[in-house]
């Protein structure tokens, strides 16, 4: 077995480090000397800028190190210590993946500081300036209030007819061809409109044709359902297919034990392939819910007096983009908790099913 | 006077593949009829097709006098008379064993949720697993899936038990307890029909052994003639194989 050194890449990583760790701290000097605080403040900003300028300086710790133990590689394969040298290259080796690990996201956090400070700091104060978020929160909870009740509402429905599209998609025989056809028509419809003008001709479309229904109602609740629905004709198209997906995956092996002990077609779907579908579908699902969540600003452009438009009114108000940046900030304050919560119950039902 | 359960001319393909080319058998009442044969010569779709989970092509089959094969057929009710279990067991991984059990009686024969529970637990006190009741099927060995999966068909009190090489998919230490479990049935006088390549066990335990070949039945008979004096040369060629290598 030859030995094979590793001193380029060594090199390479050596020298990469080196510049990785003068950027990161530049960039944070630069960060520091953008701020124009308070000396209170500024304080407490150093107490977090020189830990992660001390921890940067552990990237060209590791180049060197690569560097130092290829070299001691080398010269134990001159010895003909092939075996302990390989061991050497390994370790090189090991110490060049910390190097691009901790490197790359000492570039990232570089980068956000260049981002921040540039300009004399003018990004901060646009987007980031927390007095003119907490000033807006009234408006913006109050809007965001109406996204949550649009959300909540379109999800449930969404579930139900989206898993009902995905049924009639897949009913068997000649003689459901018409019906499959519709459902294949409405899903390629939906999914290839852009969700803003489905959202324009509903919305505003029915208001003006003066849909039955619709049209009773205040005008209030006719732009909130009128929204709903479009919103439930979009997602529904796309989670339909996610629940065909997801019925598909379902070996036919469990359809036939099954319908073997009896059960009806109906009933080996209810209680056998759609309780294992679901199971598996779940993380596409919730991604399909995440953008829901977040499609509902699109009602904004229909005149819908959501956390967007609020945003919008304080944008104008205060010449700042800050309270936007507010509104989005309500958006991941609710969907990463959830993302992480159905993780969590994946993780639970998954530990409760397979065996250790 | 004809058999309890009676096949006659059994015909099926699959696109140009002609499987089953008019099988012609009969199962008496508390008989243990072995299939047996090379791989693809027909004995899972045989069974398949007595389950109606696959329709015939050609010919009839009857269970008691009664007509169960083509239009017209209440599958369901079929289905809930003849037991089928499948060499992979097929258990629902998303339930507990005793639900896993308990759903056919409760969903098919309307028993209470209390009754179809009872039920199930009996089985499974009698397999012995009545202490992995609550588990999931996947935290069971190959042997234990398989025996739930046999009780599960029995739940339904099936009239006829089909076995589609259930010990193919075991490791070896685990093929006994399911075999002893058959054969317990066998005991009981339960009517089977079994597909299977355990040949010593169709040996002992069969009433009547049945050589399928391309899809007809070769030849059939008491299980001392046809293991000890088959009369046909292809069945000697067979048996011959399965002693080679050493299963028999």
């Amino acid at each position: 077995m030859p030995f094979r050194g590793n001193l380029v890449s060594a090199s390479i990583a050596a020298l990469a480090s080196l510049v990785v760790a003068v950027v990161t701290i530049a960039m944070l000097w630069k960060f520091d000397q953008s701020l124009h605080v308070s000396a209170a403040r500024h304080v407490v900003a150093r107490v977090v800028e020189i830990p992660l300028a001390i921890a940067t300086l552990a990237v060209p710790f590791y180049g060197l190190r690569a560097f130092a133990t290829s070299q001691r590689a080398g010269r134990l394969a001159a010895r003909g210590e092939y075996q302990s040298a390989r061991v050497a290259v390994e370790d090189s080796r090991d110490h060049i993946w910390v190097v691009v690990g901790i490197g790359m996201t000492a570039l990232v956090g570089a980068f956000a500081a260049f981002l921040l400070s540039a300009n004399d700091g003018a990004v901060r104060s646009v987007l980031f300036d927390w007095s003119l978020i907490w000033r807006s929160r009234t408006g913006l909870v109050k809007g965001f209030w109406l996204n949550i009740k649009l959300f909540v509402v379109s999800e449930i429905l969404v579930l139900v007819w989206a898993l009902l599209v995905a049924i009639v998609r897949l009913l068997p025989g000649r003689a459901c061809a018409p019906v499959r056809f519709l459902a294949i028509a409405y899903t390629d419809i939906f999914r290839g409109v852009p969700a803003v003008i489905t959202i324009y001709l509903i919305v505003l479309g029915f208001a003006l044709a003066g849909v039955p229904v619709f049209d009773s109602m205040s005008k209030d609740g006719q732009v909130f359902w009128l929204s709903v629905l479009a919103l439930v004709l979009v997602y529904g198209a796309y989670v339909a297919e996610v629940y065909r997906a997801g019925i598909e995956s379902i070996h036919w092996s469990q359809t036939a034990a099954a319908r073997s002990l009896g059960l009806s077609q109906w009933q080996t779907m209810r209680h056998v392939v759609i309780p294992q579908a679901v199971r598996r579908i779940i993380p596409p699902l919730l991604n399909d819910f995440v953008a829901l969540q977040k499609d509902t600003a699109l009602v904004s452009f229909v005149g819908v007096v959501e956390i967007l438009n609020y945003a919008g009114l304080y944008k104008n108000r205060f010449f700042n983009l800050s309270p936007v940046t507010g509104a989005a900030i309500a958006y991941l304050i609710i969907t990463i908790p959830v993302t992480r919560f159905v993780d969590y119950l994946i993780r639970i039902d998954k530990e409760r099913i397979q065996a250790q | 006077m004809s058999a309890f359960l009676e096949l006659r001319d059994v015909h099926k393909r699959f696109g140009d593949n002609e499987v089953l080319r008019g099988v012609d058998l009969g199962v008496d009442e508390h008989q243990v009829v072995c299939l047996i044969g090379p791989s693809g010569c027909g004995k899972s779709t045989l069974l398949r097709c007595i389950n109606a989970l696959e329709p015939i092509d050609r010919g009839e089959i009857d269970i008691d006098g009664e007509r169960v094969s083509g239009r017209g057929v209440d599958v369901n009710a079929l289905r809930a008379d003849v037991g089928i279990v499948f060499q992979s067991f097929n258990l629902f991984p998303h339930m507990s064993v005793l639900e896993n059990v308990a759903l056919a009686p409760r969903k098919v024969l309307k028993l209470s949720p209390r009754e179809a529970t009872q039920r199930a637990f009996e089985l499974l006190t009698r397999i012995g697993l009545d202490e992995k009741a609550h588990e999931y099927p996947d935290r069971l060995s190959g042997g234990q899936q398989q025996r739930v999966a046999i009780v599960r068909a029995l739940a339904m009190q099936p009239r006829v038990m089909l076995l589609d090489e259930v010990t193919s998919a075991l490791d070896p230490e685990l093929v006994s307890e399911v075999l002893t479990l058959i054969t317990q049935l066998a005991t009981e006088g339960m009517t089977m029909l079994l597909a299977t390549h355990e040949m010593g066990f169709a040996r002992d335990v069969s009433s009547k052994v049945v050589f399928l070949y391309q899809g007809r039945i070769e030849e059939q008979g008491p299980p001392e003639q046809m293991f000890n004096d088959p009369h046909s040369e292809r069945t000697r060629g067979f048996l011959r194989s399965i002693i080679e290598a050493k299963r028999l």
